[in-house]
């Protein structure tokens, strides 16, 4: 960009290298996403290891949204970095110093150790059986897909809920360790008032429990209508109540944050209110607070106190769920984008200026929202998640 | 015989012309490879600067000798060293107008009067060479590090360009090269200083308004101006253990 038009984008005073900024949408996606990996996890763990019967139709299609997410989550960064290929770096020479040198070890583990290995064990039985029976080039990938494994006696079947048990149990942690990570990755920076704050990684965590149920209720209610088929009412309402105890504690922790800044009004203060109120009001005030957590809040909370028919109570979820995962979108632009407006010499603001068909703008960025649900696609058509459509065990 | 007779001569000429170490150089230079300061011993220096709000000018000698130096993009925005004018009024002192137009490259165009009750004056930026620098700290691959003489470094073959250190730094003191993908700052004239030179910035200008120091050196005049004058670092309640120590700071400055 040439300097006219920079400094057209300047109000009062900027350090002169803050003026671009540095994090584009691009790493507004990187913690968008991996928040649904890590809810969509966390609500397909609540019936394997708490015993939540009632939200079993939808265990395999959250684990399955999860991984999707999951690969596509390295992305958005691979793509933002000025030298992608020096990235695996990270694996050979991390810097034990840095948060960000994390990244690597956790989501690895995340992906191999905890949700490749848990899937793999929920469809082992259905993999085997579809080996057997399917033909052709099918035959060979579902051969490829059972590890050599053949063994489908009772014992062995009972092995896998075993180890799929302890590894969900396992997997608890690692998705919330996932999810916290990224919220320390900005919580610990000193040097932005807006970022630092110990608050960040759980307020990440939550919003990522909440975004992750949003939208797996979501996708579980949109392939319902795609394959005609039945909505488990029972398991939409319990997955609505969550989802609204998940956002009553993620509100509640952002209004934390919110009243201890405004209270505490320490020097960054003046700025990042004026900040809140001029360049951030809409996507912060209007979209996150009011249309992405208050409306879907009272809309969730209202199907509990009021008795309402089966199609009523549909739409509200469906409403509260679309709106929330904008409110959390909103949220996480707010945190990276917003942290990067104001001067950290708290004496002025910049403004991002996005592009369109650029490296970091806004096409690549729509792309790579889109590729999740073509993952998930694909996915879904290799390892059906439906009970009914799992392969009958031959006599 | 005649071929060494020959390189005699020529070595003897040009060290007769340009002294020992100018010598030294220019062989390097004829290589096309850096020159080598074999008698640097890291171990011995601890590298710090003095600089005086009250002696700077605003002239923007220090912003063009810095991006000469050390060829860094003159454009849009990016600067290894820059100056800033305050302009602090009595009636609202905790909201100081600050420019720095193109970073002082080109000077200060005239904008304020004086006698009209407000504080006018400059003030020299560029990194502090922190001993706990917040950059340093959240490198993923430790591309950028802290010498053992107490100066922040990058190494350019193998920073990833992730810009975490850019949002770290509290001053505002890094940026991305366009041109390599990969962060760029002071590197407080590393090739000079190990060579018994001072940075450019210091060098060129032309009040004494900044100095570098060597705080393992007894007898560096860095010493008298901290035990003579008050003074203080920028920032300082962020404990970046910052090491550019400001005269005359003035408590709008941040």
């Amino acid at each position: 960009m040439d300097m006219e038009s920079l400094l057209h984008a300047v109000q009062g005073f900027m350090y002169p290298n803050e003026i671009e900024l540095q994090w584009s949408i691009l790493i507004v996606l990187y913690p968008f996403i991996t928040g649904l990996v890590a809810g969509a996890f966390i609500l397909a763990s609540l019936e394997r290891v708490f015993n939540v019967e009632a939200v079993k139709p939808t265990y395999r299609l959250a684990l399955l949204t999860a991984l999707a997410f999951l690969l596509v989550a390295p992305l958005p960064l691979q793509l933002h970095l000025g030298h992608p290929e020096r990235s695996f770096e990270m694996y050979l020479t991390p810097h034990t110093t840095s948060a960000m040198a994390m990244f690597g070890f956790v989501y690895l583990w995340y992906l191999m150790a905890v949700l490749v290995l848990e899937i793999w064990l929920d469809y082992r039985r259905d993999i085997v059986l579809l080996a057997r029976q399917s033909r052709g080039w099918k035959k060979t990938l579902y051969r490829v897909l059972a590890l050599g494994s053949d063994n489908l006696s009772e014992r062995s079947l009972a092995l896998d809920d075993k180890v799929g048990r302890f590894i969900t149990v396992v997997g608890i942690p690692s998705a919330f360790l996932l999810h916290g990570y990224v919220g320390f990755i900005f919580g610990s920076i000193k040097a932005n008032p807006w970022w630092s704050t110990p608050l960040m990684p759980i307020v990440f965590l939550f919003s990522a429990v909440v975004s992750g149920i949003a939208l797996v209720m979501l996708m579980y209610m949109l392939v319902s209508w795609i394959r005609q088929t039945a909505l488990d009412m029972r398991c939409l309402d319990t997955i609505a109540r969550y989802f609204l105890y998940a956002f009553l504690i993620d509100f509640s922790l952002e209004m934390l944050d919110l009243v201890h800044r405004i209270y505490e009004a320490d020097e960054s203060f003046k700025t990042l209110d004026f900040m809140v109120h001029t360049k951030l009001y809409t996507s912060q005030v209007i979209l996150q607070i009011v249309l992405g957590t208050v409306i879907p809040i009272t809309l969730v909370s209202l199907t509990q106190l009021v008795t309402m028919t089966e199609r009523a109570r549909k739409s509200l979820y469906g409403i509260s769920g679309v709106l929330a995962l904008a409110g959390i979108f909103a949220m996480r632009w707010n945190v990276v984008i917003g942290g990067q407006l104001f001067s950290k010499s708290l004496l002025g603001y910049t403004t991002y200026k996005m592009g369109f068909a650029t490296r970091e703008g806004l096409l690549p960025a729509i792309l790579l929202l889109v590729l999740p649900f073509v993952l998930l696609y694909v996915l879904v058509r290799l390892l059906p998640p439906w009970p009914e459509a799992a392969p009958a065990k031959e006599p | 015989m005649e071929e060494t007779r020959r390189q005699f001569l020529k070595q003897s000429g040009v060290t007769v012309l340009l002294t020992g170490a100018a010598a030294l150089a220019w062989d390097h230079l004829l290589a096309g490879e850096p020159e080598k300061a074999p008698n640097y011993k890291m171990a011995d220096h601890w590298w710090a600067l003095a600089l005086d709000v009250e002696k700077c000018i605003g002239c923007g000698n220090c912003v063009r000798a810095c991006k000469a130096e050390n060829d860094v993009p003159l454009e849009p925005f990016y600067f290894r060293t820059w100056v800033e004018r305050y302009h602090v009024t009595e009636e609202d002192p905790e909201h100081p107008q600050v420019d720095s137009p193109n970073g002082g490259y080109d000077g200060f165009p005239e904008r304020y009067r004086a006698g009209d009750g407000s504080k006018n004056f400059f003030v020299p930026k560029l990194c502090n060479h922190c001993a706990h620098s917040p950059c340093v700290q959240v490198c993923p691959v430790g591309a950028t590090f802290e010498t053992p003489d107490g100066v922040v470094l990058v190494d350019k073959s193998y920073c990833l360009g992730c810009r975490y250190c850019v949002q770290a730094c509290p001053y505002g003191c890094r940026f991305i090269d366009p041109r390599t993908q990969t962060v760029d700052k002071c590197s407080l004239c590393y090739h000079r200083i190990t060579k018994g030179l001072t940075t450019a910035c210091c060098e060129t200008c032309p009040t004494g308004a900044r100095t570098l120091g060597d705080l393992k050196d007894p007898r560096d005049p860095i010493h008298e101006f901290l035990s003579k004058n008050k003074v203080h670092v920028l920032k300082p309640q962020l404990a970046t253990g910052s090491k550019a120590f400001y005269k005359g700071l003035d408590g709008t400055v941040r």
